[in-house]
């Protein structure tokens, strides 16, 4: 198939990728663009580790071609942190412990923001049912929980002085 | 959410046992980790790997040309023309039990197994060559359980290995058959274990490097970086010391990465051949039908206990699926026999152990090793034992459990042991829920596990662990282990232990793990050995370094020699007057100058000598679970659960709570969801659509009771946390099962199917028993 000139914006960031029509959001950000803190755990759309936002809902960057987001908002892990500041749901997944190979964080930490995004005061069942599309293989996801249920309770919120 | 109470806490520590956030944790949760899944090297090829369609057939003939001719391949390698031939495993020591070629010569045991690999300049150009590879095979036929591959006629899977019988043993204590006639009680049952799927989120993932100077350099995701070193020597005829193998961030473990897979092996021949660098990332599917898996078990169990509850004797008779090759799989035979035998004592105990080749993936350890099919069988047989007597199955279990200072005869002395208090929080637990709902039940089951394997059938001339400190004359401190950071958070744990012992802060600490060009060799992480192992080796090193420290403390201050000079929370001062002292800083700054401008360098190592056969030190825990049913479709859900744990004195809080309730996921859907079903050698379910796991929505509550005890072996008193809590849970939910319906489950993962037969069944008997009467 032909390539084709593709305009991303990911972090806010503008990339102009020449590619095949068929490659999928994730090989964009990870191949073409080389933003690899997004993963990928799979081949069957069932594991979220790609997962990424695109105008701030969680979506699998494997269920999508690099073309459907054109024109959208995308946002990786490496967009969350401000000027080195970690963004609140970082630091809670830091201080409760909630990842521990690490491999699945960056898709599960989409995930989670883009639920307080939608929904700022989730219930327990709200919050599990957010990341139900993630596989962490290492935590049993309770720290997960906690960490996204003190965010949503403004624990870790910047203090404005 | 979770409950989480601690029984006897020590509080004496500065460092260990705070809350410390995981020393890796910055990097993780803003994606600047790099795995070997994201490694890029220039001028770097991708690998794909031919695999066998047939789990039993002879290689005739492979012809590349076809593949070759593809614009873009680099070039493709197979077993014959490309490899020594040399047969690997693990078990290093013994020639017979290294079984495995990595890319077979002659003949394929498994669906799946490695066949040939290709090079290309992209990954989807190495894959389409894949297609134009032909291979002729003769198919031979395949036997695919254990119980079948022993009999007489059954096809011969390796050569010289009588009824497929690929290794068994034996063990033994007491005199059983006297013991049995002590007994006024005996029961036997037959189990059926399945297999479990280590399902790292990592792939199997390797990026090798060979360089026309005679080096190779690999990063690959594994559990031990220094056995990939010693066994890719081996296969490659190279000497250890000429390849490095870097193992920064590795995305999951859990007992499937520490034996030779395809990724590094293939990558590694291809790259030999091309002198480029070569990646290679296993598919989901792949990782699914040719990693490994853990071990199913055939479990013959029969026990005999006294009327009051006393047990007297036990024997068991297992015969294990061990798939196509050895690798772990004959020390999961081993600890599956011991640990069969945990929390109790035995007057009289007989184990014997059958691994059986046959043509399904090989099986292996997997976090549990063994322990998990072992309680399965085992507590659930207990409970069984307890109604028919019609005794409290808390109090029977605690009356014949372990306690400090008893000795499994030849086998262990068990020096810390908090079984006991584990009895009463589960038994409170209990009471406080007080009468539940109709359609639900608890289950209990208890169990210990090893503090790592004393063994060295590796065959290591190096000690188990080793550790280096390197003091810089800013006080920062450099920490060289062998040991491997999986996610368990061991480079946390470890950072803990140096700084406690050296008196300074956990920022000061730096680790450097992963990478054989600049650690000590060590085993690595498996069998819960870091934490007790390279812990020691730590604080051992972290001591001797202090110790050059003080030296020069002592010779400046001046004081009376009965005093005792010591550094806390970088302050150096003497014990009996610690408001007198000085900066840490500046004491190391004066001690390097004063080794003429050397750093301060201490080294620790750990071997264990004289700790019995299995392991220096043993965890003990007991798990309640709050189980609902479904009676319409068999569904399980769990409501609820508490631990309590007794891992000696916990070092990494966060990480302990994170190794509890994580290992508890994964021993919960060993227990009911996570099935591998395969038919004539195929996997049937190899992806993540139709393989079921724990998701956030099946994973109840995980509440703590953690018991502190002091383990004298263990540096400050730890042992065993991450790998032990994987053991009770299958067996707690087929006890809560019996608790509500009556039904025995005789076989795991309890699927909805097999609760649904089991109700029919027992309605079955209970209609036929009335019409009798």
């Amino acid at each position: 198939m032909e390539k084709q000139l593709l305009r991303l914006t990911v972090n806010g960031q503008e990339y102009e990728l020449y590619i095949n029509p068929k490659t999928l959001l994730v090989e964009a950000i990870r191949d073409h663009i080389g933003l690899i803190g997004t993963k990928r755990g799979c081949d069957t759309v069932s594991c979220g580790a790609c997962t990424v936002m695109i105008d701030g809902a969680s979506v699998k960057s494997c269920s999508v071609l690099a073309m459907q987001a054109e024109g959208a908002q995308i946002t990786t892990i490496e967009g969350l942190e401000k000027n080195g500041k970690l963004a609140p749901i970082q630091k809670a997944f830091l201080d409760h412990g909630s990842y521990q190979c690490g491999f699945c964080a960056p898709g599960m930490i989409m995930s989670a923001q883009a639920l307080l995004n939608e929904n700022p005061a989730p219930t327990e069942w709200e919050i599990r049912e957010g990341i139900e599309g993630n596989i962490c293989r290492c935590t049993g996801y309770n720290s997960i929980v906690r960490a996204i249920d003190a965010t949503a309770k403004g624990k870790y919120a910047e203090v404005k002085s | 959410m979770n409950k989480y109470t601690v029984i006897n806490p020590h509080s004496e520590f500065k460092v260990i046992n705070t809350h410390v956030h995981n020393i890796d944790g910055t990097a993780k949760v803003t994606g600047r980790a790099t795995y070997t899944f994201d490694v890029k090297l220039p001028n770097m090829l991708y690998g794909k790997i031919l695999r066998s369609p047939h789990a039993h057939a002879k290689i005739l003939k492979i012809d590349y040309s076809r593949a070759m001719e593809l614009p873009g391949v680099m070039g493709v390698v197979t077993g014959k023309e490309d490899t020594l031939g040399i047969k690997q495993g693990i078990w290093r020591r013994y020639q017979d039990l290294c079984d495995e070629q990595v890319l077979p010569v002659d003949k394929v045991r498994y669906i799946g197994e490695p066949v040939a690999a290709v090079a290309a300049i992209t990954e989807e150009i190495a894959e389409k060559a894949l297609d134009y590879i032909d291979v002729d095979y003769e198919v031979l036929p395949g036997v695919y359980e254990p119980l079948d591959a022993i009999k007489k006629d059954a096809p011969e899977i390796h050569e010289g290995f009588e009824r497929n019988i690929n290794v068994t043993r034996h063990i033994e204590w007491g005199d059983v058959d006297a013991a049995f006639e002590e007994a006024e009680y005996v029961r036997e049952d037959w189990f059926k274990c399945g297999g479990q799927a280590h399902m790292c989120m990592e792939t199997r993932a390797a990026v090798s490097s060979y360089t026309p100077d005679g080096k190779l350099t690999i990063y690959h995701s594994n559990q031990s970086p220094y056995y990939m070193q010693g066994l890719m020597a081996g296969v490659l005829g190279m000497r250890e010391g000429d390849i490095r193998v870097i193992s920064t961030y590795v995305g999951g473990g859990f007992g499937g990465k520490f034996e030779l897979d395809g990724a590094i092996f293939c990558s590694a021949v291809l790259s030999r051949k091309l002198f480029k660098p070569v990646k290679i990332v296993y598919t989901r599917e792949e990782d699914f039908i040719a990693t490994k898996r853990r071990t199913p078990m055939f479990y013959y169990v029969r026990t005999g206990v006294k009327k009051d509850g006393t047990f007297c004797a036990r024997e068991a008779k297992v015969f294990t699926n061990g798939g196509a090759y050895t690798g772990m799989g004959a020390t999961a035979l081993y600890l599956t026999g011991f640990f069969h035998s945990f929390p109790y004592r035995w007057k009289g105990y007989r184990y014997d152990g059958y691994r059986v080749y046959t043509n399904t993936l090989p099986s292996t350890s997997m976090r549990g090793f063994g322990a998990p099919q072992a309680m399965f069988c085992s507590e659930q047989q207990i409970e069984w034992i307890a109604a028919d007597l019609g005794l409290d199955p808390i109090d029977m279990r605690r009356k014949n459990s372990h306690h400090e200072g008893y000795e499994v005869p030849g086998q262990a002395t068990i020096a810390s042991c908090g079984i006991d208090q584990c009895y009463d929080e589960i038994r409170k637990w209990i009471n406080d829920k007080g009468k539940l709902p109709a359609n639900r039940a608890i289950g209990i089951s208890a169990c210990g596990f090893m503090s790592g394997g004393i063994f060295n059938w590796f065959d290591t001339p190096y000690s188990f662990s080793s550790a280096v400190v390197s003091i810089n004359q800013d006080g920062t401190v450099e920490l060289f282990v062998g040991a491997q950071e999986i996610g368990q958070g061991s480079n946390t744990t470890l950072a803990i232990i140096c700084a406690e012992t050296l008196g300074v802060k956990i920022e000061d600490i730096k680790v450097h793990s992963g990478d054989t060009d600049y650690c000590p060799p060590d085993l690595g992480a498996w069998g819960s050995r870091q934490t007790l192992m390279a812990g020691n080796a730590v604080k051992m090193a972290a001591e001797a370094a202090k110790k050059q420290l003080l030296e020069f403390a002592y010779a400046q201050s001046g004081f009376n020699i009965v005093y005792d000079l010591d550094i806390k929370d970088r302050w150096v001062h003497a014990i009996a007057r610690p408001e007198r002292g000085y900066d840490y800083g500046e004491l190391v700054k004066k001690a390097i100058r004063g080794k003429d401008g050397q750093k301060i360098v201490g080294r620790g190592y750990y071997t264990p000598h004289r700790k019995g056969m299995i392991s220096p030190a043993y965890s003990y825990m007991l798990q309640g679970v709050e189980v609902e049913v479904d009676e319409e479709t068999g569904k399980i859900k769990l409501v609820d659960s508490m631990t309590a744990h007794d891992c000696g004195q916990p070092i990494n809080h966060l990480g302990l709570i994170g190794q509890l309730e994580g290992a508890f996921s994964m021993a919960a859907g060993y227990g009911y969801l996570e099935y591998m079903p395969y038919e004539d050698g195929k996997l049937m379910n190899p992806n993540l659509v139709d393989y079921k796991m724990i998701r956030a929505t099946e994973m109840p509550p995980a509440n703590i009771a953690e018991i502190d005890t002091y383990e004298p072996e263990g540096p400050y008193g730890a042992k065993e946390a991450g790998e032990g809590l994987t053991n009770p849970t299958a067996a707690a939910i087929g006890n809560a099962l019996f608790h509500r319906f009556g039904i025995q489950m005789k076989e795991c993962p309890i699927t909805p199917e097999m609760i649904l037969n089991a109700l029919k069944e027992k309605k079955e008997t209970e209609k036929e028993r009335k019409g009798k009467k």
